[in-house]
C-alpha cells in the first residue's frame, strides 16, 4: 500500500469523546499536500489484529509540516477508535496512507455551503482552510441536538462564515432558510448522519436545486454484527468475527484484496460472488440497488452475510 | 547522462530522425504477436535503465525540437492550450509535479529552488530562468499549465473528477493523433471516448474509469497506446487534416519504409494533490518502419500484428488505406521465427 511511516507528534483531548492526533515525518520532511475533504487510512497493530480506519484530514492542506485527524471514541465499535484513544501516545510510529479524496470541493462553484452534523464536521475543517486560501465565498453550518453532543464544536474556528445550530438552545438548523436564499451556482456539501444528508437532499429538491450541485459523504465504519463464514474459490473457509469486517478477515488470512477507502464508497474492493445461499447485508454506497438485489457482488470492507453459504470469486 | 539534442523538424522538410540509441529505447507497444484493446495499466514506478519508463517525465534527444514545434503550432492556433477557470489550481499542481520531478530526475538539465512560495526555475536545454510566486499567476508570463507544458514533451490533459466521472477541462494538445481539445473540452470520459470502436462492447471503458476514479496520489499509472502516421509529424490534429491527410496518399512501395511511422503514446496518469484532478500526459514517440525492422524481433512482430488486425481498428487508427503496402513491406522481415516475450528488443 501507498503508505507513509509517520511519528505521532501530539495527542490532544479536545472533548470527552474526541481526541486530535498530529502526525509528522520522523526526519522532519514535508508531507505531500492534499485537498480539502481528503482522508487517510491509519494502520493500528492491535494485539495481532491489524486494524485500518479511515479519518478525514483536518489540518491545512497546504501546510506540509503535519497531518492532523480527530477521532471520536466509539465504545461499541470494532475497536479502532478505542485503540487510538487508549494506546496511541506521542512519539509512537504509525503507518498512514497518502491522502485520498472522495469528497472533493467542486471548484466550479460560485459559492460553497458546507453542512455538517456530529463528527461529520471533520472533512470541512481542511476545506475551510482551502476555501479561505482560494478566497472563495462559503458558509458553514454545524448542527447538533445539544452542546454536549456537538463533538466537533471545539474543532471549529471562530470565523464569521461559521454558524452553529444547537436545537436544545432554540436555534435548530433551518435547511429551508439556508438553501432558499443562495445565489445561482452555489454548491452544497453535507457530511454527517444519513438523516441529515436525506434532509438536505429533500430540501434542495423541493427548492429546485440541480442534482449536480449536491455533494455528500456518509463516512461508514464497518458495522459489527453476527459472525459468518465465506468460502473462497479454492474451497478455503474464512470465519468473520462479530467485531471484524470481511475485509479484515480476508487480510488476516492473507487473501489479497485491493482496497482504498474501507468505508463502502470507493468501489476498489468490489468482489464477485460465485454462489450465495442467504442474504448479503450490503452496507455500502457503491453498488446500485439492482446490483445489491442480484447478490452477485459484495464490498468486503463494510458488508456482511447471513445464511448458509457465500462463495467468493477469490 | 548528458543528452545531445537533435536539430530537426516535424513538418515541411521533416528532418526528424532517431539515433541508434533512440531506436533501441523506443517504447515498442506489442508484447505479443497480436493486438486487442485492454486496460493495460501498470504502476508508473520506474523501469529498465535507459528506457522511457525509467523517469517520471522522459526527456530525450527530441526535447528541444519538439518544444520548437509546439511553439509554432500554438502561434498558429492558441486554442491548442485551454483551461476552464476552475482548473487553474490543477495547473499549478501539474507545474509543481513536473518541476520537482525533472529537477530530481535530471539535475544536470533542470534546477528548482524553493523558498516558501518563492520559486526559482532553471531549464538549461531551453535557456529559461524564471523567478515566480507559486499560486500567483501574475508572476508567470502565461498560465501555469501553459508555462510548464511549453517545456514538457507530450500532450497533457487535466481531468476534473466529480459525479463519479472525469471531465476533460484543461490541456495542452499539439501532438495528437487526430483529436482536438477544442472539440473535447468539457466532455466526460464516456463522451470523449465515444468514437473508439469495439472497446465499449468489451467493457474496457467502465473498468478503466473505475480504476481511474480510485487513482491515488503518489501512485501514478501508465500504459502504451499506438497508431500509425505518415511522415514524422507531431501535429496530426483534425484542425490541420488538410495538411496531413493528403500525405497518406504519398506512400509507395519504394518509400513506405522511410515515410510510414509507428506512433506510440506513453500515457501516464497522476492524481494531483491540491485540486484532486488527474493529470494525463500523453508522450508521443515516432519510429519509421525502416528503423523498426533494424530490430528483428520488432519487424517480425509488427508484421504479424498489422496483418491480423481487425479492419475496423485499422480504419480507426487511420492506416487502412496503406495497410496492404505496409504489411507487404514488413513481410520481407518476417522469417517466421518465434518472437520472445515482452516488448524490449533482443
Amino acid at each position: 500500500m501507498n503508505a507513509l511511516e509517520l511519528r505521532v507528534a501530539a495527542v490532544d483531548p479536545i472533548s470527552p469523546l474526541v481526541t486530535r492526533f498530529r502526525f509528522e515525518h520522523p526526519e522532519g520532511a514535508t508531507l505531500p499536500p492534499f485537498s480539502g475533504g481528503a482522508h487517510v487510512v491509519v494502520e493500528m497493530p492491535d494485539d495481532g489484529i491489524l486494524r485500518r480506519n479511515a479519518y478525514s484530514l483536518i489540518s491545512d492542506p497546504l501546510d506540509g509540516r503535519a497531518y492532523e485527524i480527530a477521532v471520536r471514541r466509539e465504545d461499541t465499535g470494532r475497536g479502532g477508535s478505542r485503540f487510538m484513544h487508549h494506546r496511541v501516545k506521542a512519539g509512537d510510529m504509525l503507518r498512514v496512507t497518502r491522502p485520498i479524496n472522495l469528497f472533493s470541493l467542486d471548484l466550479r462553484a460560485r459559492k460553497h455551503v458546507l453542512i455538517g452534523g456530529g463528527i461529520g464536521i471533520t472533512p470541512f475543517l481542511a476545506q475551510l482552510a482551502q476555501l479561505t486560501r482560494l478566497q472563495a465565498p462559503f458558509e458553514l453550518h454545524y448542527a447538533a441536538r445539544t452542546r454536549s453532543e456537538a463533538a466537533g464544536l471545539s474543532l471549529l474556528p471562530d470565523m464569521p462564515q461559521v454558524h452553529v445550530h444547537i436545537s436544545d438552545e432554540g436555534n435548530r438548523m433551518d435547511l429551508g432558510a439556508i438553501l432558499g436564499h443562495q445565489p445561482l451556482g452555489t454548491h452544497v456539501y453535507t457530511c454527517g448522519p444519513e438523516g441529515l444528508i436525506a434532509a438536505v437532499d429533500d430540501t434542495a429538491a423541493r427548492l429546485g436545486w440541480p442534482r449536480g450541485a449536491l455533494h455528500s459523504e456518509a463516512f461508514l465504519a464497518p458495522p459489527p454484527g453476527t459472525p459468518f463464514a465465506v468460502t473462497l474459490a479454492s474451497g478455503r473457509r474464512i470465519e468473520v468475527g462479530p467485531h471484524e469486517s470481511l475485509l479484515e478477515a480476508l487480510e488476516a488470512a492473507e487473501v489479497p484484496v485491493d482496497w482504498s477507502c474501507r468505508g463502502g464508497a470507493c468501489g476498489r474492493c468490489e468482489t464477485r460472488v460465485a454462489a450465495c445461499h442467504g442474504r448479503i447485508e450490503h452496507n455500502d454506497h457503491w453498488l446500485t440497488d439492482d446490483e445489491k438485489a442480484a447478490q452477485t457482488k459484495i464490498m468486503p470492507c463494510v458488508s456482511r452475510f447471513a445464511g448458509e453459504t457465500l462463495t467468493l470469486d477469490l | 547522462m548528458t543528452i545531445s539534442f537533435n536539430d530537426e523538424t516535424f513538418r515541411d522538410d521533416y528532418t526528424f530522425h532517431n539515433s541508434p540509441a533512440a531506436i533501441r529505447r523506443f517504447p515498442f507497444p506489442f508484447d505479443q504477436d497480436s493486438y486487442m484493446y485492454s486496460v493495460n495499466l501498470e504502476p508508473h514506478a520506474g523501469g529498465r535503465e535507459g528506457t522511457p519508463f525509467q523517469k517520471r517525465f522522459d526527456v530525450d534527444e527530441h526535447y528541444v525540437a519538439e518544444m520548437k514545434d509546439r511553439a509554432i503550432t500554438l502561434a498558429d492556433d492558441p486554442l491548442r492550450c485551454q483551461s476552464l477557470p476552475h482548473m487553474e489550481l490543477a495547473g499549478w499542481d501539474f507545474l509543481e509535479l513536473v518541476m520537482t520531478s525533472k529537477a530530481e530526475d535530471y539535475p544536470d538539465l533542470f534546477t528548482l529552488n524553493r523558498d516558501g512560495d518563492r520559486w526559482h526555475w532553471i531549464n538549461r536545454p531551453l535557456g529559461i530562468e524564471q523567478r515566480f510566486t507559486f499560486l500567483d499567476p501574475t508572476t508567470l508570463p502565461c498560465g501555469p499549465l501553459e508555462y510548464i507544458t511549453r517545456q514538457t514533451q507530450g500532450d497533457h490533459a487535466l481531468l476534473d473528477q466529480r459525479d463519479d466521472n472525469l471531465w476533460m477541462e484543461a490541456g495542452m494538445i499539439t501532438s495528437q493523433a487526430d483529436w482536438s481539445l477544442d472539440f473535447d473540452i468539457g466532455m466526460n470520459f464516456y463522451e470523449w471516448h465515444a468514437p473508439v470502436p469495439r472497446a465499449h462492447e468489451l467493457g474496457v471503458f467502465q473498468r478503466a474509469l473505475k480504476f481511474l476514479l480510485a487513482l491515488q496520489q503518489g501512485a501514478p499509472s501508465r500504459r502504451l497506446n499506438w497508431t500509425m502516421t505518415v511522415n514524422p509529424r507531431l501535429d496530426t490534429s483534425p484542425e490541420n487534416y488538410h495538411k496531413w491527410g493528403p500525405e497518406k496518399r504519398t506512400i509507395t512501395p519504394e518509400n513506405v519504409g522511410s515515410k510510414q511511422h509507428l506512433r506510440v503514446e506513453l500515457q501516464t496518469l497522476w492524481r494531483l494533490p491540491r485540486s484532486n484532478a488527474i493529470a494525463f500526459p500523453i508522450r508521443c514517440y515516432l519510429l519509421s518502419l525502416e528503423d523498426i525492422v533494424s530490430q528483428p524481433k520488432w519487424g517480425r512482430r509488427l508484421h504479424r500484428v498489422l496483418r491480423d488486425l481487425p479492419d475496423e481498428l485499422a480504419e480507426y487508427k487511420g492506416f487502412a488505406v496503406n495497410r496492404p503496402m505496409i504489411v507487404d513491406y514488413l513481410s520481407r522481415f518476417d522469417d517466421g521465427a518465434p518472437t520472445s516475450p515482452g516488448i524490449f528488443p533482443d
